[in-house]
Formats: structure tokens, C-alpha cells, sequence
């Protein structure tokens, strides 16, 4: 639709004059709205009670810093990748190594389903710092987290950049949707973690803390999406409510930072990696 | 109203900033009501009549004008249809529709962007943000906590999911035939030479509190399934040491955990991630003779997921069985769709049965997935699913 043309008395001064002087007003206004957060509708929602999670199984085999994990279908055998050039597929539950080889250890492995799709995606940016698939119906989509602060949102067939998001301060080291695939969260060296809704396209809440200063290295959901784990370079597992935003847990073993957090596919336990050479499992 | 320091719009969109705000405005704007939708009924809706009779009313305009009016405002997104919704048209009748209340016009981006990436180029973006901040708040009283609370009160029902999935269904659909509009369609946000990082989408809900709502909701219908949050039975492996929780769950076990057959009944997704469930529902499209579908999907999806290598040759499988004239298991998709996937297989590559897949994934979902929800098939199997019985932590 065509734009109106400068009515009398006006000019293209008087009116940028104008627009200076409403655009003021308007950074008035707009300090006094009051948006609706997500933690008020989750207002009538129950409290969560205690958790009680403690660490089941501490796997040691590596001889460095670990970098990287993720879980196999089958709920308890998981891959790891580590600085010391060694992968190890174990089995958690026994704690049995059953596999190891040493290599680069790239991230392909990660996700036995779709490693080839991974590769070829890892090559194009190279401040990605995590990317993950989105589980949805269509399942064309990633979303990145990079060190220039910003999660991009891709479609897989045409690499194009659907969405982005600039809130965080500072790197964005993980991103991680969202069960039903609607949104995702990140973790930053700005130690906070955020949640982003796709459908609104904007961030929908903030998971932080006076008494958080670390970066936030990793995320996670728990399978109902309650909950959001998020590890830190102070050692640390933060446990986050997600609709209310409220910390509902710390969990305290690792004796270095906390590199990888993964949830296993039925949800029954929280694997941690960390830069003390072992990995956790917490239940 | 024109002068007033809100409305700093009117310098650019003047006309259609206007019109919506009218339009939604409570007193003098376009009759909103509870519309029935079959059998369901979506709150703070309007019908095509309506919206058609305020037009004429309020712009002393005729008929065919008011048509014209309302078509643009459906085909850009501002109002979409409950029903019907892949037909973005204004139908002057009792067909209910809704706003995209946070819509923006062609270039500027809708009230919840939040995102940094808007072209700094010329001073109106940050207006433009602002704007919309402002539209959002006056909107957001037809939103308020008072009908979400009564919203929260007629949740059990299923009259009430119902909505909701509807609803979001519409807008999704809306949303897509015009970010996405089917091959032949008229892109209207087509704007000439392409610009890098355009940020001139539509953005696809309006009522943010509808989405957090979505979100508590998921998580509510998710909460027995989560064993972090409210255990699993008979016992978490990790905490008892007692594996009878993974034997129960295993890929193939005779009779099925209760949780995890209603977990089928959450989306038809879930279904079909089940190898179970995906094996319970081929035995049913078998009944009705529409198992090619499902064949044909997984068939599909093998492409998308295998390996580089046999890529052409699986499509050519697909082909052989599935599309050929005559093929034993012919999928029905329409010609637009086949034209399409027939002249792409001549250079196959691991997205070329994409739309197709596509087509025959929602045909199911739309059809057989809930009949077979309600078959005795998936009834029977819900009835004599196992509810293992708790074991103690040690």
C-alpha cells in the first residue's frame, strides 16, 4: 500500500523533528509496559518438590579433559569423546568399556542417526560452537549457537538462516530444543541460559542468578521438559524449573568444569562430562 | 488519535495501522464472539459476514470493495481462517476468523521480534519495534488473565484441547502458505530483489500467553512420563540397580508398558517413533488397505537418514513400487506434488522425496491417525497394557 504524501505545513525536517521527539516519548512508553512473562501463567502451576538426583556411576578412562557425549538409543550405552584423543563407547549402566579408539574424535559421532547430515554443516561455520536437530514432524530444521553470540535457526535442504537470536551477552557454547521441538534453550559465557520460542520468535525467559557468575557451558531438558540441566565452568549442574524460572537444584561432584550434560532417551538419568576426566551419571 | 504520541505508525503505514486497530477496537470494532467450530469453540473470534459489514459500515465502501479489503487482509496475514485454513480467503459468510494480532505490514518486523538482526537502514526499524510494543499491550486486553483463567477451568475437557490445537493448527497453516505458498501461488511477500537476512516474515502467533500456556500444558502431559520428575516404575534402573524397567520397555515385548501406549496417543509423531506403535498402526492401515502409506514414509525417511551411497538407488526402489503407473503400492498424492517429485528424481539426492513424504506424512496424521485412536485395535491394546507394580528403592 502506497504511503501518504507530506501534508501542508509539513516538511521532511519538521517531520524527522517530529519523529525524534515521539521516538523519545515512545522509550517512555515503552519503559512502563509491563510484558506478560512466562513464569506468571505458570503462576498456578505446582511448585516443584524436592529433588532428590545424586551421581550413580562415575565412568573414568580418560586421560584428559572430556569433551563430548551423547547416549545411545538404547538408554544406557553412551559415546564419549575426550582431549586425550580417545572415544569410548561404555556401557553406563555396567560401567564396561566397550569400545575405544583414538582419532579426532569429530562430532559426527554425537548423533548416530544423522551424522552425515552433521558434517556437512560443521564445515560452513566455523564459530558454531553446538548445533542440534530439531524433532520435529518436518524435521528440516537445526538450530546453532556460535561465539558471536547469536542461535540461528536453519533449514537443512537450503542452508538458509530461518531465525536468529541475539540476546546473550557473550559466546553461546550450547543449544538444545525444546521435546516438543517449539523452542529451544542456550547456555553462555554471560552465565545465563535462555529459552526461545519459534512460533513467537523471541526469547521467552532468562535462567539466572546473583549467585551464578560462571559461564554456562551445556544444556538440556529433562523428557517432559519441566526441567532444564545446565553445566557450568564452576563445576557446578545447575537444575532449572523451565516454565517458572526458579534454580531447583544445584548438583556438586565434578572437580573441573562441566562440559557436556545429556539427558538418556527414556529420561531415566543425566550423564555429565567434564573436564576432571570422568563422567557422572546422575539419577 | 492521529497526533497522539503512540501513534508514531501513521507517518508510514498510516491506512493499514489504522484499520487494525479499529478493527480491534473494543467498543466500535468488529464483533468478537465464541465461534463454533463444529463442535468445538474457539473464543475472541469474528465471522467473514462480520468482518465484511464492518468494512462497509465504517469506510461507506460497497460490497465488492469490502470483499477486496478483507481479501487482502487474510492473503497478508493480518486475519486467518479456523476453517479451511490452506484457503487464505475472506468468505462473507459464518466462517470464523481470528487476528494475527501482532501482524505487521510488508517490511516492517511483527511486535514480538525481539532479535537484533533488523537492517539498521533508515531510523523507522526502532520505531517500528516500539510500535508494536505499544499495539501489543492495547491487544493483549482482549488476552487477559481473566480469560485465560477460564480457560484453565475448562481444561479436562476435551472440547477445550481441542480448541487450542485447532487454533494453533489455523495459524500454523496460515502462516505457512504464506512464508511457504504452495508452487504456482502468489508469494505476497515477494518485494522484488533479495535482500539478505529478510526480516519481513510473518510472524506466526500473536497471543504469547497462548504459547506459554502451550507450554505448561506439554509439560503436564509429558509429567508422568519424566522419570527425573515423578519416577518410573517398577523402578529407575539407575537409582535400584534392578534392570526390569528396561526389559519392560524394550523395542519388541509382548504386551506393552500403559504409559507407553497412551504416549501413541499424544501425537501421531510419537507414534510413529515407537517401532511398536509404528507396527501397531501398519496392522491397522492394513485393515484398511492404506498401508502403502506408511510403507511409502519409512521408505522415505530411509532416504532422508541412509547413507549417501545407496540414495539413488533406494529412489529408485520408491519409484518403482510406490509411483509408477501401476505400481503395487501407489501412494495417492496430487499431480502437483508428483510432477514435482517425478521431474526431481531424475537427480536424486537425499531431499528429493521431501514433499511428497510430506504429504502422505499429514494425510495419515490428518485421517487415519485419529481413527485409529479410536479403533478397537488401539482401545484393546490400551486395556491390557501392563502397569508394572513399584518396587522399593534398596
Amino acid at each position: 500500500m502506497a504511503c501518504q504524501g507530506l501534508q501542508s505545513g509539513e516538511t521532511l525536517a519538521s517531520l524527522k523533528k517530529e519523529s525524534d521527539s515521539l521516538k523519545k516519548k515512545l522509550e517512555e512508553e515503552r519503559g512502563k509496559l509491563n510484558d506478560i512473562e512466562l513464569h506468571q501463567v505458570a503462576e498456578k502451576v505446582e511448585m516443584l518438590g524436592a529433588l532428590s538426583i545424586k551421581t550413580k556411576r562415575l565412568l573414568k578412562g580418560h586421560g584428559n579433559k572430556v569433551l563430548c557425549m551423547d547416549w545411545c538409543k538404547d538408554k544406557r550405552r553412551l559415546v564419549s569423546s575426550s582431549q586425550d584423543g580417545k572415544v569410548i563407547v561404555w556401557d553406563a549402566f555396567t560401567l564396561n568399556k566397550l569400545l575405544t579408539s583414538s582419532g579426532d574424535g569429530t562430532c559426527a559421532l554425537w548423533d548416530v542417526e544423522s551424522g552425515q547430515l552433521l558434517q556437512s554443516f560443521h564445515g560452513h561455520t566455523a564459530d558454531v560452537l553446538s548445533l542440534d536437530l530439531a524433532p520435529s514432524e518436518t524435521g528440516n530444521t537445526f538450530v546453532s549457537g556460535g561465539s558471536d553470540k547469536k542461535a540461528n535457526v536453519w533449514d537443512m535442504r537450503s542452508g538458509q538462516n530461518i531465525q536468529s537470536f541475539e540476546s546473550h551477552e557473550s559466546d553461546i557454547n550450547c543449544v538444545k530444543y525444546y521435546p516438543s521441538g517449539d523452542a529451544f534453550a542456550s547456555a553462555s559465557d554471560d552465565s545465563t541460559c535462555r529459552f526461545y520460542d519459534l512460533r513467537a520468535d523471541r526469547e521467552v525467559a532468562v535462567y539466572q542468578k546473583d549467585s551464578v557468575i560462571f559461564g554456562a557451558s551445556t544444556v538440556d531438558f529433562s523428557l517432559s521438559g519441566r526441567l532444564l540441566f545446565a553445566g557450568y565452568n564452576d563445576y557446578t549442574i545447575n537444575v532449572w524449573d523451565v516454565l517458572k524460572g526458579t534454580r531447583v537444584s544445584v548438583l556438586f561432584g565434578h572437580e573441573n568444569r562441566v562440559s557436556r550434560v545429556r539427558v538418556s532417551p527414556d529420561g531415566t538419568a543425566l550423564c555429565s562430562a567434564s573436564w576432571d576426566n570422568t563422567l557422572r551419571i546422575w539419577a | 488519535e492521529l497526533r497522539n504520541g503512540k501513534n508514531l505508525y501513521f507517518l508510514l503505514y498510516k491506512p493499514i495501522y489504522l484499520l487494525i486497530v479499529a478493527m480491534q477496537d473494543p467498543d466500535m470494532g468488529v464483533k468478537m464472539r465464541n465461534q463454533r467450530l463444529l463442535i468445538t469453540v474457539i473464543p475472541h473470534a469474528m465471522t467473514g459476514r462480520d468482518i465484511i459489514d464492518w468494512l462497509i459500515q465504517k469506510y461507506n465502501i460497497c460490497e465488492e470493495e469490502a470483499l477486496h479489503v478483507g481479501a487482502m487482509l487474510v492473503r497478508y496475514g493480518y486475519v486467518y481462517p479456523l476453517k479451511e485454513p490452506r484457503s487464505l480467503v475472506l468468505r462473507p459468510d459464518e466462517s470464523p476468523y481470528r487476528f494475527q494480532v501482532s501482524q505487521p505490514p510488508l517490511h516492517p518486523p511483527a511486535i514480538y521480534l525481539a532479535k537484533k538482526n533488523i537492517r539498521k537502514q533508515g531510523e523507522l526499524m526502532e520505531y517500528e519495534k516500539e510500535r508494536y510494543s505499544v499495539l501489543h499491550k492495547r491487544i493483549n486486553h482482549t488476552w487477559d488473565f481473566v480469560v485465560m483463567q477460564a480457560r484453565e477451568q475448562l481444561r479436562a475437557s476435551k472440547q477445550r484441547r481441542k480448541a487450542d490445537r485447532i487454533v494453533l493448527e489455523c495459524q500454523e497453516q496460515a502462516y505457512w502458505l504464506i512464508n511457504r505458498p504452495p508452487p504456482g501461488a502468489h508469494n505476497v511477500l515477494d518485494m522484488g530483489l533479495e535482500r539478505i537476512n529478510n526480516s519481513s516474515r510473518v510472524t506466526l502467533v500473536s497471543d504469547i500467553t497462548f504459547l506459554y500456556f502451550l507450554f505448561v500444558k506439554y509439560s503436564e502431559q509429558y509429567l508422568n512420563h519424566d522419570p527425573i520428575m515423578q519416577g518410573c516404575l517398577p523402578s529407575n534402573p539407575w537409582i535400584s540397580d534392578d534392570t526390569a524397567h528396561w526389559t519392560m520397555n524394550a523395542e519388541v515385548v509382548p504386551s506393552p508398558t500403559r504409559l507407553r501406549v497412551e504416549r501413541w496417543s499424544f501425537s501421531f509423531m510419537e507414534l510413529l517413533n515407537d517401532s511398536m506403535g509404528r507396527r501397531e498402526f501398519m496392522t491397522y492401515l492394513e485393515k484398511e488397505f492404506s498401508a502403502e502409506n506408511l510403507c511409502f514414509w519409512q521408505a522415505c525417511e530411509d532416504v532422508r537418514h541412509g547413507e549417501n551411497s545407496r540414495i539413488i538407488e533406494k529412489v529408485e526402489d520408491i519409484y518403482k513400487n510406490f509411483l509408477a503407473p501401476g505400481a503395487a503400492r501407489w501412494v495417492n498424492i496430487d499431480s502437483k506434488t508428483m510432477d514435482k517429485t517425478l521431474h526431481g528424481i531424475r537427480h536424486p539426492h537425499r531431499f528429493v522425496m521431501d514433499d511428497a513424504q510430506m504429504h502422505i506424512y499429514f494425510l495419515m496424521k490428518k485421517d487415519s491417525y485419529p481413527r485409529y485412536l479410536k479403533s478397537d485395535l488401539y482401545k484393546n491394546m490400551l486395556a491390557k497394557a501392563v502397569v508394572p507394580q513399584e518396587t522399593k528403592k534398596r
